[in-house]
């Protein structure tokens, strides 16, 4: 065992357990019981999330908390975190008790069963970000799904079906395709241990086909265009829980793919395909920003804005430098806490009016001034205003892709002003305005759970937007590793410089005041 | 000085806290008195800064706050930089944002809603105290983004208005666009030289950049050239220059005071403020400085233009800052930055004093906006009457050639001395331009004072007053808001044939009228008292290096024709002229020139129809194409030929496939997890 640990102590392995006993003391359990098994259980794994970050060694070894139990040949029960596994783990164990809080009261039919639902879930993601063996790592990715899938499709909206359907039929394709590519990695490297894997140098034309193979299951999973259109669907129809959850945790982890296994193992791969990832995303920056400007549903309109939020995260995964990489993990932080903030704040109204569309609201300030005050704080991070998480990321990731393109940097900048346009667009004709419906007119300001869930979400994407040093510093070890590893490979920048006159000034630019 | 600057920017942000979180439950007063105290203070603070600075005793000093990012080489802090830049902006900043929290007292006596509107004041405040202490270009990108933000809000202020919505939203837009220049320039500057230290920059920016060149958008270029345009792009949205022009009149939306002190003194000016700021990096590329010189003179010349046929008194004034902005920039553009602070420093206290006459106006006039229903209120509201009265004669710049002047006479004049003083082929394009722009601003300027003070009362016609004689006379059963409401026609039945519909309007309250007499005695004496200090040869000791003083321009300047010295004398009493004889002598003159020019009335009177080109070339097309990407895109090609082109197959494939996509979730589960374990099984085995 190698790294920090609270004492030896197989922390990983319980914060997998707790919520998986709970899913099972849940099932059977009537809705009151259940909703505080499922509270209860995900407290105490934040308990732990927050004990993991304390103990957590910043500077320290690569790989720790790391336990190792071989269960039969060729598969191994094999954990371990390093700091960019922590930040998104923490990220889920923080979202999780705010879901139960947005399940307390809308869930009502088979509660046990969908409190169950989501305490696998959370064993699942978690796992996904402690697996060190491959084909671990490949159960809890896709079994992480099937929750997900029961989750719309029982207590989902009038089209769950579809919606379920349709997000099974993406999601397999990619399943597939990545499977396959596993069984060869590890025929070729001799070994299904991940971190071994990343130092590992496959051939390079090789490497072409794997990054296809894992791209098609990540790219899906991301989402990116055009294989995006499962997410607008999924969250029309996902409770509010389920949304919150997707956009909070489940879509990162196809960035969580790139950043762990496509850039570190596949490098030269990743550079040569880095021009098809740089126009998807610009793709998606652009295209589904309109499609966001012009919806009548307020999830779909998020939904379609997480879709190009996510394509800044490609955008700095494929910079190939410490700045689009720290700051994709960045936007990955923020756009689960805001976009999940954002899909709860729609709960909020949702379970006052049962609606979605959008012209059903209006003049909310006026009613539920706190709750417009919250909204307004979620849109503005939203919109990456400086100041909240937002801005830190998509500035980082921005920042980092110019150093590449100076053209993929300007079309995916729009992004400021389009978001700009379709979240204010949004906000005005939600809680500005006259009120025009007596039903909307008349819905109650917050109450005291509501209070409880949206506060630590305000304080977070505030405190992550102002002092991001929190945050950045327990990966920048982890994010220079990757970067080291895709540095030989990556493209040229366009832009340059030359510099006529020979000045020793030059040097010392880069010295800060 | 650390500590003091640290109150100063700080006070505001917590008194913004108190004072919106606390709300109703805090209480009106205590909400007020928290912002407006806290104001005071820090204006109390900020002119020993300057007046230090003005003595030169002062060193720039920088106080750091608090560590914010660090990534690979980027490392950026919180931390506040004063030195006689921002010496200048912080006494601007403070006592415009103190006189205007002050003058809110009364002009927002009867809203409901006041602790939001101090909040959003002092938030307004803090944001613009951390753009111009900025130490490194993400911190002023903090503050010109919180600006923007407090802005929206306050144009919103009225959120149940529809125009005020959609002004609030056009003003955060429209910004946007420039801001997305702004962060490719700020990502270009990091690009060139590893960090974004507004002194490092500057420092390095001679050596590096001369010659230098980069590659952008496929092309190559002078590398000053395209961060100096870029990041210019950024204070054109901002600074409401001719193209991100628009949003600005729709920003008049907002209450009177914030137009004053955000839409006139202070936001609005920040690019001009960004340009002087990173003068020398803008001194290494000619290429971007002609750019500034023309966007700048453009403006002063098209907004001007718009100014003349404008009748609500708001936006006149609005057009009105919009042109002066142009001058500020060409005075950059051509070198003379000085001037351009200068003319920065004096625009703000007669322009504030301008908005709040102005609503000390519409605030007699019973929220009557339209020029066209004033006249004749002279007698009525004779304070507001001189204050507006010193406020023109300072935008107009009146004053003698090497005598004396209101403040707008030293510091527009020494604007135009230096562009033609400079003696390039843009500057003198900017000189004209200033010229003619200086007489269209005399003539509506005037007209503004002439149509609302002089002549005869034309009252009877505003609804706004015919609600108000009703309301007083107790007839009005409507019990509708006067501010939002202008489908009512209450017809006046007490025909008075003075005009004035028996309305009797009032002067201010004594709290909005001290903000106008502190502003008059600056825009009466600012000019004097400072244009040595800011402009004169030899004030490079003042500025210490803040900004580029360009000894020899100032010189020439000095060393102009005489004509040139008089030519702005002689446009500003034409234009009086003009407006004298068209509104006092001959008030039909108007109907008969517009009737003459129709074109050009509709043109002018149309904002030269950028409006309608915006929404035809951008607004309807991201509609239209959103729709199609999405009906078209996503639902007609993407699902059509994906996952319902796969159900499609799969559908004709079996009877065993059917049952699959019927939606039985478990089985689904099943399946994929028969799946995974079959292939596990098959590792194991193999």
């Amino acid at each position: 065992m190698t790294g920090s640990s609270v004492g030896g102590f197989p922390i990983l392995s319980l914060m997998l357990l707790v919520p998986l006993v709970g899913a099972v003391a849940s099932l059977k359990a009537n809705r009151e019981q259940a909703r505080l098994i499922a509270l209860v259980a995900t407290l105490i794994d934040f308990a732990l999330g927050v004990v993991l970050w304390a103990s957590y060694d910043i500077g320290g070894a690569q790989w720790q908390f790391t336990e190792h139990a071989a269960v039969f040949t060729g598969f191994e029960w094999k954990l371990g975190i390093d700091g960019i596994a922590l930040v998104l783990i923490a990220l889920t164990v923080f979202l999780m008790p705010i879901c139960i809080g947005a399940s307390w009261n809308s869930i009502e039919k088979r509660a046990g069963e969908y409190y169950a639902a989501f305490l696998l879930m959370e064993t699942l993601m978690i796992g996904v970000f402690t697996a060190q063996d491959l084909f671990l790592f490949y159960i809890m990715f896709e079994a992480g799904l099937i929750p997900m899938y029961l989750i719309i499709g029982i207590w989902g909206g009038a089209d769950r079906i579809y919606a379920s359907y349709k997000f099974f039929l993406y999601t397999l394709l990619g399943s597939v395709l990545m499977l396959i590519a596993m069984f060869w990695m590890v025929n070729e490297a001799g070994t299904s241990d991940i971190p071994t894997l990343m130092t590992h140098h496959f051939p390079v034309g090789a490497q072409n086909l794997l990054f296809l193979a894992f791209f098609a299951s990540f790219a899906v999973k991301m989402p990116m265009w055009p294989v995006h259109t499962w997410l607008p669907d999924a969250h029309v129809q996902a409770p509010t829980a389920g949304s919150v959850i997707l956009a909070g945790v489940l879509l990162k982890m196809g960035g969580y793919g790139f950043i762990r296994f496509s850039l570190p193992m596949f490098p030269e791969a990743s550079a040569h395909f880095a021009p098809l990832v740089w126009g998807l995303s610009m793709a998606a920056v652009v295209i589904t920003s309109l499609i966001a400007l012009v919806q009548h549903d307020i999830k779909k309109l998020i939904a379609y804005s997480s879709v190009a939020h996510m394509a800044i995260v490609t955008i700095g995964l494929f910079a190939f430098n410490q700045q689009g990489l720290e700051g994709s993990m960045i936007v990955m932080l923020s756009h689960g806490l805001v976009a999940g903030a954002l899909f709860l704040a729609v709960g909020v109204i949702y379970d006052r009016l049962h609606t979605r569309e959008i012209d059903r609201y209006g003049g909310l300030a006026i009613n539920m001034p706190y709750y417009a005050v919250f909204f307004l704080l979620f849109t503005m991070a939203s919109i990456g205003l400086p100041g909240t998480s937002g801005f830190v990321g998509e500035f980082l990731s921005l920042l980092g892709i110019y150093q590449e393109s100076s053209w993929v940097a300007l079309v995916c900048t729009t992004g400021i002003i389009l978001g700009a346009a379709y979240m204010l667009y949004l906000y005005r004709r939600v809680v500005f305005g006259a009120q025009k419906n007596a039903d909307a007119a008349a819905m109650p300001d917050l109450d005291a759970r509501e209070w409880a869930m949206m506060v630590p979400l305000a304080a977070v994407v505030l405190w992550m937007g102002i002092y991001p040093e929190s945050f950045l510093a327990p990966m920048r070890k982890d994010i220079a590793v990757v970067e080291q590893r895709i540095d030989a490979a990556k493209p040229k920048g366009d832009a340059n410089v030359k510099i006529a006159a020979v000045t020793p000034v030059a040097a010392e630019a880069g010295e800060a005041k | 000085m650390s500590s003091s600057i640290l109150i100063i920017v700080f006070l505001p942000l917590l008194a913004a806290i108190v004072a919106g979180l606390g709300n109703k439950t805090l209480g009106f007063v205590p909400s007020k008195l928290v912002t407006t105290g806290a104001l005071f203070i820090s204006c109390a603070l900020s002119w020993p800064i300057f007046l230090s600075f003005l003595s030169g005793d002062a060193h720039e000093v920088v106080v750091p706050v608090l560590h914010w990012v660090k990534s690979g080489n980027l490392d950026f802090a919180w931390a506040l930089r004063v030195d006689a830049l921002t010496a200048v902006m912080l006494v601007v900043v403070t006592s415009v944002s103190a006189l205007v929290h002050l003058y809110s007292w009364g002009y927002m006596s009867e809203e409901p809603d006041q602790p939001r509107f101090f909040a959003y004041l002092s938030l307004f405040t803090f944001a613009m105290l951390m753009l111009v202490t900025a130490d490194n270009l993400v911190q002023m990108f903090f503050g010109w983004e919180g600006v923007g933000l407090a802005s929206y809000l306050l144009i919103g202020f009225w959120f149940r208005k529809p125009s005020a919505n959609a002004a609030a939203m056009k003003a955060f837009v429209v910004n946007r666009v420039g801001d997305l220049g702004f962060m490719l320039g700020i990502f270009g500057v990091f690009l060139v030289f590893g960090t974004v230290s507004i002194p490092a920059i500057l420092h390095n920016a001679p050596a590096v950049l001369n010659g230098s060149t980069i590659g952008f958008l496929g092309y190559r270029f002078h590398t000053a050239t395209v961060l100096c345009i870029l990041l210019f792009i950024g204070a054109m949205g901002k600074s409401a220059q001719l193209g991100l022009h628009t949003w600005l009149p729709d920003a008049m939306e907002g209450p009177t005071p914030v137009s004053a002190l955000i839409h006139a003194a202070t936001m609005v000016t920040a690019g001009v403020f960004m340009v002087c700021r990173l003068s020398p990096l803008f001194e290494t590329s000619p290429t971007a400085l002609g750019f500034v010189t023309f966007i700048g003179a453009a403006t002063c010349f098209f907004a001007a233009t718009v100014g003349t046929t404008q009748t609500d008194i708001k936006r006149v004034i609005a057009y009105s800052t919009c042109s002066q902005l142009g001058y500020m920039f060409f005075a950059a553009g051509v070198g003379a930055y000085g001037a351009a602070m200068f003319h920065l420093f004096t625009h703000a206290f007669f322009k504030a004093l301008l908005f709040l006459g102005a609503g000390s106006v519409i605030h007699a006039m019973h929220h009557e906006q339209d020029m066209r229903y004033y006249g004749g209120l002279r007698k009525k509201i004779p304070v507001t009457f001189w204050a507006m009265t010193a406020g023109t004669l300072a935008i107009t710049g009146v004053g003698i050639v090497d005598v004396a002047g209101f403040a707008g006479f030293y510091s527009k004049d020494a604007i135009l001395e230096a562009a033609y003083a400079r003696g390039t082929e843009l500057s003198h394009f900017a000189f004209f331009m200033g010229i003619f722009a200086a007489l269209l601003t005399s003539f509506y300027s005037w007209r503004l004072v002439f149509l609302t003070f002089f002549g005869k009362p034309r009252w009877e016609q505003s609804e706004h007053i015919q609600h108000a004689v009703h309301d007083a006379h107790g007839h009005d059963d409507h019990g509708h808001d006067h501010a939002n409401d202008h489908a009512h026609h209450g017809h006046d039945d007490h025909a008075h044939s003075d005009g004035t519909a028996g309305y009797h309007p009032h002067e201010s309250p004594v709290v909005m009228l001290i903000p106008l007499i502190v502003l008059s005695i600056g825009a009466v004496l600012a000019g004097f008292v400072f244009n040595h200090a800011f402009i004169s040869e030899g004030t490079g000791e003042f500025w210490k290096g803040a900004l580029v003083f360009n000894e020899h321009l100032i010189h020439a300047a000095h060393h102009v024709p005489t004509w040139v010295k008089w030519a702005p004398f002689g446009v500003m009493t034409t234009g009086l002229a003009i407006a004298l004889y068209a509104y006092i002598v001959n008030p039909r003159f108007p109907a008969a020139f517009v009737e003459q020019f129709a074109f050009l009335y509709r043109f002018l009177l149309n904002k030269w129809y950028f409006d309608e080109l915006y929404e035809v070339v951008f607004v309807k097309p991201a509609l239209w194409l959103g729709r199609v990407f999405w009906r078209v895109g996503d639902i007609g090609i993407i699902d059509r030929f994906g996952p319902n082109g796969a159900a499609w197959v799969v559908k004709q494939g079996s009877r065993a496939a059917v049952k699959l996509q019927t939606g039985y979730l478990n089985s689904y589960a099943l399946v994929m997890l028969v799946g995974l374990v079959g292939a596990i099984s098959w590792v194991i085995a193999r």
